[in-house]
């Protein structure tokens, strides 16, 4: 019989796990409650993979260091919980404007500030997405299982490689310190992109010229012989910095749209009963868990109730939502937070259906019977 | 190769900004500014002892030669 | 510079550079490249990175791998790099207040571990790309567009903060000491570890200007008058040299570089899945 590969583990394991399936080969980082885990596992693990970790003297040295090593050639991640997020900032916004593809884990804490550190919350949905100033390209992704987890940063790895953005991997303290069964899938199994580069004996590369039927320019490594410069100012297709109003308006287009444009590419989210339904709860993390079995009661005392669960956080799923609120009475959104998520539902289905939020940021979970009531009173 | 007295010095008015620093330093009191741009006002006395090179911020005066692959 | 030379290493279609007339950056940059030619590095394998300002221009200018960064992480940016491919030479050119007021963190830290990196900081003592405000290095009492009744602030000896911290290859010079400068990157890219060259600049435009110090010429005399060399104030101890500053080969010591003790890690447990 064919050894299984099933082990107990917690979130932030899966996390260092899926990363290393999917060819992390670098990893700078900084301790901070709840994702500490996550530096610890990968500096017992890359070396022996002949990766590299380093510890950096702070949060955003972390990403300056993440950038640097992705430069190379790396698959290089980060890890990080609230205070650490608004560090970074500044460095995520540098990897989206000179695409670099690299992958920013939040395991996300109660705030604001210190806040509460060993508490769940998910209310860094909006940092993640305009967290760091300018108009710019992000994708945060957000997994609700200790397998999800697993998946989805290799999906994070697979989309900042496909798309040269900095991917957001949003976990919250629950999903990151949960203990569940998980399967590793096996090496041959686990499908994974490398970014594009260009032909050796390019001599007409240019670093930032998107070639005719891709969707990103290919990237080269630094030390590979094509010499070129990378820099966080506006800059044209030679990737040299540029003053003028037609070259700004094509960069922040073109970074924009490589997202916008391929959002069926990152569309990554699951349907719980949806079919024939009055009320959608929409749930992400560790809060769809609850929402999941608040559905299953609703339904046992009859009524109809589904659940919409994103897993990818942004871009966001218009289309879905759109569809789904054209079908439904009312929708719930349930978050840790005072309502993020809700924003976006209530721009896109408020036209077609009543929007409702259930929000807690006590830094205690939301509970199955906390939606249930809420699905009772409205 | 062209020994150093045999360099001659060669000066790229485009990159001249006219700070005056290769003009103050010349020991020999060879270059002056001219409509605010270096010119050699008395090459006879340069001893190609390379000082304006040296220190010009803008690159713009230099100790050339034919195999520098000047015309 | 000869043609030959600035054609070897500039993207002469990006020159003339921003600097302002009688900047020394230009000089400085000249130095650094006179340095790097003068090892015979493999172009493809040199990688210049920096952070913001004035002095961050020069990668742009340099036809090397190429980083301009964000204020202050040039070092964070270039550990990075250094770490994940050990086989780049990496040099930073920053500058005073890049690299000792936003950045200072990094500084100390690239320091203390000791890492192959080599950095020149052209220190001109005042923030220049933003108008002329003071800087962790204009010295006390001097003015800066927001230090318009003088500085009230002690400033940075950079080179004893960086062998305080760790950097084991420390060395000064100026602008008016091209050829110092050149010597000391040298030796510093061969320093196998943190290597630190304080390179003095002039700004006349701001800094120059603000405080009377005369033009570009003028405070480079300035440079030469209050220069000594380390050498020369060896067996001299009574000798005032408060106003001085102190050029040359700083401090030099030999410990372990910090990418060569990670290989070894490596290389003791790779095999141990």
């Amino acid at each position: 019989m064919e050894k299984n590969n099933i082990k107990l583990m917690q979130g932030n394991e899966a996390c260092v796990e899926g990363a290393l399936a999917a060819g992390m080969n670098f990893f700078a980082g900084y301790p901070i409650t709840p994702s500490t885990e996550i530096a610890e596992i990968s500096s017992q693990r890359l070396p022996r993979f002949g990766g590299k970790f380093i510890q950096m003297e702070d949060e955003i040295a972390s990403m300056a260091a993440t950038i640097g090593g992705a430069l190379t050639g790396a698959k290089a991640m980060t890890a990080t919980s609230g205070p650490g997020f608004s560090l970074k900032q500044e460095n995520i916004g540098y990897a989206a404007m000179a695409e670099i593809p690299c992958v920013i884990v939040n395991v996300q804490r109660g705030g604001p500030s210190t806040g509460l550190p060993t508490s769940p919350a998910q209310g860094d949905v909006m940092q993640a997405k305009w967290g760091t100033h300018g108009d710019h390209p992000i994708i945060a992704l957000t997994p609700s299982s200790v397998k999800e987890t697993f998946d989805t940063t290799v999906k994070a790895f697979n989309l900042a490689e496909k798309y040269r953005v900095p991917v957001v991997l949003l976990m919250d303290e629950v999903i990151a310190h949960m203990r569940e069964k998980i399967e590793i899938p096996k090496k041959e199994d686990v499908e994974i992109m490398d970014r594009i580069k260009p032909d050796e004996d390019d001599v007409t590369y240019q670093a930032y010229e998107v070639k005719k039927g891709d969707i990103v320019p290919p990237m080269a490594s630094f030390g590979e012989g094509f010499r070129y410069h990378v820099t966080g100012l506006v800059h044209d297709e030679t990737g040299f910095p540029s003053n003028d109003t037609e070259v700004a308006d094509k960069l922040i287009h073109r970074l924009v749209d490589k997202i916008d444009k391929n959002v069926d590419d990152i569309s990554f989210y699951e349907e719980y009963k949806t079919n024939d339904i009055d009320t959608l709860i929409i749930s992400y993390g560790s809060t769809a868990r609850s929402a999941k079995t608040a559905v299953d009661m609703a339904n046992n005392e009859g009524m109809n109730v589904g659940l919409f669960r994103p897993i990818t956080i942004w871009p966001t799923l218009e289309k879905q939502i759109i569809d789904l609120a054209k079908k439904v009475d009312k929708i719930i959104v349930a978050e840790m937070n005072l309502g993020q998520y809700a924003l976006e539902v209530e721009r896109l289905a408020s036209k077609y259906t009543q929007v409702h939020h259930l929000g807690k940021i006590d830094g205690d979970l939301i509970t199955p019977n906390e939606i249930l009531s809420k699905i009772k009173e409205v | 190769m062209a020994t150093v007295m045999e360099k001659e010095l060669i000066i790229n008015k485009k990159w001249c900004k006219g700070c005056g620093i290769c003009v103050n330093f010349c020991p020999k009191d060879v270059l002056e500014l001219k409509n605010g741009i270096v010119n050699v006002k008395d090459e006879s006395s340069c001893i190609k002892c390379g000082l304006c090179e040296l220190r010009c911020p803008d690159y713009a005066i230099y100790l050339g030669g034919l195999e520098d692959g000047e015309e | 510079m000869s043609n030959k030379l600035a054609k070897k290493y500039f993207r002469m279609d990006k020159l003339p550079h921003i600097w302002c007339p009688g900047c020394g950056h230009g000089i400085l940059m000249r130095s650094v490249i006179q340095a790097i030619d003068n090892l015979g590095l493999n172009k493809d394998k040199v990688c210049v990175v920096s952070g913001i300002g004035c002095s961050s221009r020069a990668p742009g200018y340099l036809d090397f791998n190429t980083l301009h960064t964000t204020h202050g992480r040039a070092l964070a940016f270039a550990t990075g790099i250094k770490m994940a491919n050990p086989d780049l030479h990496v040099i930073v050119v920053t500058g005073d207040g890049d690299s000792a007021a936003i950045g200072g963190n990094h500084l100390i830290h690239a320091a203390r571990r000791n890492i192959d990196i080599t950095t020149v900081v052209f220190n001109n003592n005042i923030y220049g790309m933003t108008g002329g405000q003071y800087s962790p290095t204009t010295p006390t009492g001097d003015k800066g567009t927001t230090a318009p009744y003088g500085n009230i602030d002690k400033n940075f000896d950079l080179c004893k903060l960086a062998k305080g911290a760790g950097s084991t290859y420390t060395g000064r010079a100026t602008a008016y000491h091209a050829n110092l400068i050149t010597k000391l990157v040298q030796k510093g890219i061969e320093n196998k570890g943190f290597s630190f060259i304080e390179a003095l600049s002039v700004c006349p435009t701001y800094y120059g200007r603000k405080n009377k110090k005369g033009d570009a010429s003028d405070m480079m005399k300035h440079l030469k008058d209050a220069s000594i060399n380390v050498k020369a104030i060896k067996n001299k101890t009574n000798e005032n040299l408060e106003d001085k500053i102190i050029i040359g080969e700083l401090y030099n010591s030999q410990e372990p570089e910090y990418t060569e003790q990670y290989k070894k890690i490596i290389n003791r447990f790779k095999k141990e899945r």
